[in-house]
């Protein structure tokens, strides 16, 4: 944080457009995407200020990731008066946590909030005029992105890493113990114990960073309502979605017990979908409709999906419907498009004139892409719009988790090669301060706070 | 009445262990000193335990005498038993320990203090201290001598207001019934200083030929002692042992029985306790699913029956400590020679100082030891140390020595003191080093000695010793990287077999050969030794820093980084409260402290890394502003 390493992130606004750009900034920012660029040139050798065509790929795998466009632009001529790269790739959200996850595997260091800026005012290229605007916006932005990460490690994945952390800090003050005070009546810590320790913790991290990648943290997608009279099709309906193996769903038990969140990514774009209980076939939806709480529910919705049935004419209840989500973002999905048609579209259309509608036939999963390319297109032209912030404190937690995943493996190689425990401890000691990162937790005294404790000393 | 009673460079008040070491330095840095005690047959007084070193402790006495101190010179002329510690872990948390003959240690070092240039011991007691317009000029005893001084180091010790506690017993003491010094503390508050309460204690003491050793656990030093000094050329070889007994349940009943009578419990103590050296008591209110406690029999000198109890410091009374003693095994007879006690104390709080130990508040005033609020022999020599090396290099014009928590123990301790202060007595412990591989006891010479050299501690014979010594260490090293062996070398299987591990079946480096976990030095020397027989201190070292080379590196890199943050300073003129961006708690901390660079700033208690980014940009803007004026 405090001195010039190389810094990323991204650029663009999330939602806002149909490519990103990812921004690295700093010493090493054209080594590091050197190292996972291919195109025509190494970028090391091309010219300042100038745009290439190529490929990001994985140099672990070798796997292609990415199709992009890369500018270099050397320094002082740039923005931070570092050197500066920028990588242009489309702007799913996946594909840009791609890249950035993958430049951050490669030596650069997420940048913290303002930090583009504070650089460009530090290196002088910011007018001192400005200082106090840069102050307040770095200011700002942390305040938002710690509101926005607290928000989103609140509830299991903190508790999964509080447990984690304190599992840690015992095995850690016991340790320190028996170096610290290596008369006293203590057992030595095993170095097979330790091990042993060190797989299980390197496992939940894994578990972790799986439910991290796959999504599951990013508490804060669109918050999107599944709508519709029963045996419409709305569970076969979010079953296609999800089975594309695209789509995530975990439950989450949400405020109250009959309201269950459950995530899905649609193209890119994460879908937070509330209220799933309405959709089971057995819920009376007009009584739903008529609960308050479903219609405060209903209106938080960042997005309706509302299914219809082709193969029914429209109902009484179908029109309550249309009445509770009117002048909302609707994708109008009219659903057993294989069935012989007893729907009057023409009225539905009436009644979501500028909302895409889209035919599907859940069962023979027919239309399914057309829904998906309606929800992008929604996002991505901007009309839902998105905070950025969400998805980056989500990158801070893919990739600290990532870091702490990789302490503990460093520290079972060194246990593998009989390395005296202390300096194993270097590294356990740094799985456990980056999922104190996570989290917000400050490292301070706690493991001199633990020891003393844990363990009865004295002279 | 006062009298004019004499005009010094430097006046060091205290003559303990942090006293010593800040008179001493500052004396043989070429300043006239004067060191005054309230008794002067407590010089270099250990009135606790009769050891030096152990982990983090045994470092800083390493360090102390990389930088000209004189702990370590003075515990390897005097000590009964030597153990290095911690064998079997890694090079970094190795630690020499001795028993010291409290005696000859107290002689040693007067002698030493009596014959060095520059130096007058003197004993007094300090009332007053000599204030002008924010500086301090020098101190007034209580016999009404008027001493100056270009600057004053304040080492009090237990001494300042101390009281001793045994049971309902309590009185105005210094360590062991020396005199307290009560003015002083009074003194001090009038000036502005915030004081703290704190409290320690110590246990009993027992006549040796009333103890059945045969009924308890023999504890001998090494066969082959190793030396605190890099110094040091011949180690005592004659040794006398410490011996191991246990609490019991009879033991615990008492203390259960008696709690009532404890100061700790029954409200009588009101200073803040170390917990990382409970009385017995504590122990078995807390732990009160163990068993039994260690405890160890230590001779407190070769001229001496008396043994001290390690493990047993208490401030029951004085009955109950003797029940407690008989209660365990080869103690049933035992005679108790003095009682345990616990003592309190007055020390200020130490982010009052600046990183070079000078108070903010009095230029010219440096304070070192138990008063900045540490526990330790070790602790408070390391800071006497600093204060007088930095009071002398003020008094001639020069900038403060400042070690980093990357150079030394040293600064890990001190800088924890003065940034993030501490609320209750302050011990070293390894586990408070970030660069714990860094600050090994094996290579504090390697660390330090050129600062030494600097400041004018280390002699010129020494010197050139020292730096023949890193050169071998060099040139050895490079030797080890760029050898390769062959399979079919005459020697290299041979060993390999022998130590179990694989065969070479391809050419390999000798440093990779090294780093195996089951080949040493010694096998090294073996299959390829160096071209003439080196000394055994360069071969440890040569083993250490190829064997360790992935960790150390990495270290080095995190304390590269560190640097470049420290490198960014901070004007102490700054008026936080300015900062609008930053948070409140920063502004406050901030304004207390005064931080000196950028990285000291971030290391204070609840600053955050945006209130950081904020200062960083006022700063810039402060200094774009000041450039133009």
């Amino acid at each position: 944080m405090l001195d010039m390493d190389t810094i990323a992130a991204v650029a663009t606004p999330m939602g806002e457009g149909g490519v990103a750009i990812i921004r690295v900034s700093g010493t090493d920012s054209i080594d590091i995407v050197d190292k996972i660029y291919r195109g025509k040139e190494k970028l090391s050798t091309v010219d300042s200020h100038t745009i290439h065509y190529g490929f990001l790929i994985d140099p672990q795998s070798g796997e292609r990731v990415e199709e992009v466009l890369v500018s270099v632009m050397r320094a002082p001529r740039t923005f931070t008066r570092e050197d500066v790269v920028e990588v242009n790739c489309h702007g799913g959200i996946v594909s840009v946590q791609r890249v950035l996850e993958l430049i951050l595997a490669n030596g650069a260091r997420l940048a913290e909030p303002g930090e583009f800026t504070k650089r460009a005012f530090l290196n002088g290229r910011i007018d001192l005029s400005q200082a106090e605007a840069v102050i307040d916006l770095i200011r700002a932005k942390t305040d938002r992105a710690m509101k926005v990460a607290l928000a989103q490690v609140e509830g299991r994945l903190s508790r999964e890493i509080r447990e984690l952390r304190q599992n840690l800090i015992e095995a850690m003050a016991h340790i320190e113990v028996t170096l610290d005070y290596p008369e006293h009546d203590v057992e030595d810590v095993t170095l097979n114990l330790l091990r042993d320790k060190c797989v299980e913790v390197k496992k939940e991290i894994a578990g972790m960073l799986q439910t991290a990648k796959q999504g599951k943290i990013l508490r804060d997608g669109l918050s999107t309502a599944i709508v519709g009279r029963p045996n419409v099709g709305k569970s076969s309906l979010l079953n296609s979605l999800v089975q594309e193996e695209k789509a995530i769903v975990t439950d989450v038990a949400g405020t109250t017990r009959d309201v269950i969140e459950e995530y899905v990514n649609v193209r890119g774009v994460p879908l937070r979908l509330i209220d799933t209980a309405g959709i089971r076939e057995t819920e009376d939806i007009v009584e739903r409709i008529g609960v308050e709480k479903s219609r405060q529910l209903l209106q938080q919705a960042d997005l309706i999906l509302l299914v219809l049935n082709y193969n029914e004419p429209l109902q009484p209840d179908d029109y309550r419907i249309f009445e509770a989500i009117a002048g909302m973002n609707v994708v109008v999905i009219v659903n057993k498009f294989d069935l012989p048609q007893r729907i009057d579209l023409e009225d539905v259309k009436k009644h979501f004139l500028k909302q895409p509608l889209v035919m599907t036939s859940a069962r023979e999963e027919k239309g399914i892409d057309l829904l998906e390319q309606a929800i992008s297109e929604i996002f991505f032209t901007g009309r839902v719009q998105q905070e950025d912030l969400t998805y980056v404190s989500n990158t801070r937690h893919i990739e600290l988790l990532r870091q702490a995943e990789q302490a503990v493996t460093d520290a079972i190689e060194a246990i593998e090669l009989r390395t005296p425990v202390d300096m194993v401890q270097i590294d356990i000691k740094k799985a456990w301060e980056l999922l104190g990162e996570v989290i917000g937790e400050s490292v301070g005294e706690d493991l001199i706070d633990q020891i003393f404790s844990q363990f009865c000393l004295g002279k | 009445m006062g009298y004019e009673a004499g005009s010094y460079d430097v006046i060091v008040i205290g003559a303990g262990h942090a006293g010593c070491e800040a008179a001493l330095a500052a004396a043989r840095m070429g300043c006239s000193t004067l060191l005054l005690t309230i008794n002067l047959d407590a010089v270099a007084y250990m009135p606790c335990n009769p050891s030096v070193g152990g982990p983090a402790k045994g470092h800083v006495v390493r360090e102390l005498d990389a930088l000209g101190g004189e702990m370590g010179r003075n515990t390897d002329k005097t000590y009964i038993q030597m153990r290095m510690l911690n064998t079997g872990k890694g090079p970094a948390v190795h630690a020499l320990r001795a028993q010291a003959d409290k005696f000859a240690y107290q002689h040693e070092m007067k002698k030493t203090i009596e014959n060095t240039p520059n130096l007058q011991l003197r004993q007094g007691m300090v009332d007053e201290l000599i204030v002008n317009n924010g500086v301090c000029e020098g101190v007034i005893t209580q016999t009404g001598a008027e001493y100056r001084a270009k600057a004053v180091v304040l080492t009090t010790g237990t001494y300042l207001r101390g009281k001793i506690i045994i049971g309902d017993l309590q009185y105005e003491s210094g360590p062991n019934n020396m005199r307290a010094s009560v003015k002083l503390a009074q003194n001090l508050k009038e000036l502005g200083f915030e004081l703290v309460r704190f409290k320690t204690g110590t246990p009993p003491r027992v006549h040796k030929n009333t103890i059945d050793f045969d009924k308890m656990e023999i504890q001998p030093g090494d066969p082959e002692p190793r030396a605190f000094s890099y110094e040091t050329t011949e180690t005592i070889k004659d040794q006398l042992p410490c011996w191991l007994t246990y609490t019991n349940e009879e033991t615990h009943e008492l203390i259960n029985s008696n709690l009532h009578r404890a100061p700790m419990y029954s409200g009588a103590i009101e200073g803040t306790g170390p917990r990382y050296c409970p009385s017995i008591e504590d122990k078995v209110v807390r732990f009160n699913d163990k068993p039994r406690h260690q405890i160890f029999l230590e001779p407190e000198g070769r001229n001496t029956e008396e043994m001290y109890v390690q493990g047993l410091s208490t401030s029951l009374p004085e009955e109950v400590q003797l029940g407690m003693l008989r209660s365990m095994a080869g103690m049933e007879k035992v005679e108790m020679m003095r009682a345990g006690y616990a003592i309190e104390y007055d020390s200020i709080v130490p982010t009052q100082l600046w990183p070079s130990l000078e108070t903010k508040r009095l230029e010219g005033l440096f304070t070192a030891g138990q008063i900045n609020g540490t526990s330790g022999y070790e602790e408070a020599a390391a800071q006497g140390l600093m204060a007088g090396i930095n009071a002398a290099r003020k008094v001639q014009g020069k900038e403060p020595v400042i070690l980093g928590r990357g150079d030394a123990y040293i600064g890990v301790l001190i800088d924890d003191l003065v940034t993030k202060g501490t609320s209750e007595p302050y011990r070293l412990l390894t586990s408070r080093a970030e660069y714990r591989l860094l600050l090994r006891h094996d290579n504090a010479d390697l660390r330090l000695t050129d600062i030494g050299y600097e400041i004018g501690l280390i002699s010129e014979e020494r010197y050139q010793r020292f730096t023949k010594k890193r050169a071998l260490v060099e040139q050895e090293k490079e030797r080890i990287e760029n050898t390769r062996i062959r399979p079919d070398h005459p020697e290299v299987q041979a060993v390999l077999r022998e130590v179990g591990t694989p065969e070479l079946t391809e050419v390999i480096g000798l440093d990779q050969l090294l780093r195996r976990p089951e080949i040493t030095y010694a096998h090294i020397e073996r299959i390829s030794p160096a071209p003439e027989e080196l000394p055994a201190e360069v071969k440890e070292q040569v083993e250490i820093q190829i064997k360790y080379d992935g960790y150390i590196r990495k270290s080095l890199q995190q304390v590269e980084r560190m640097k470049k943050v420290e490198e960014r300073r901070i004007p102490t003129d700054i008026d936080y409260h300015l900062i609008s961006g930053m948070s409140k708690e920063a502004r406050e901390k901030m304004s207390k402290i005064r931080p000196l660079n950028i990285g000291q700033a971030s290391r204070i208690s609840g600053v955050n890394p945006a209130d950081i980014s904020v200062l960083m940009v006022y700063l810039e803007q402060y200094n774009r502003v000041a450039s133009k004026v």
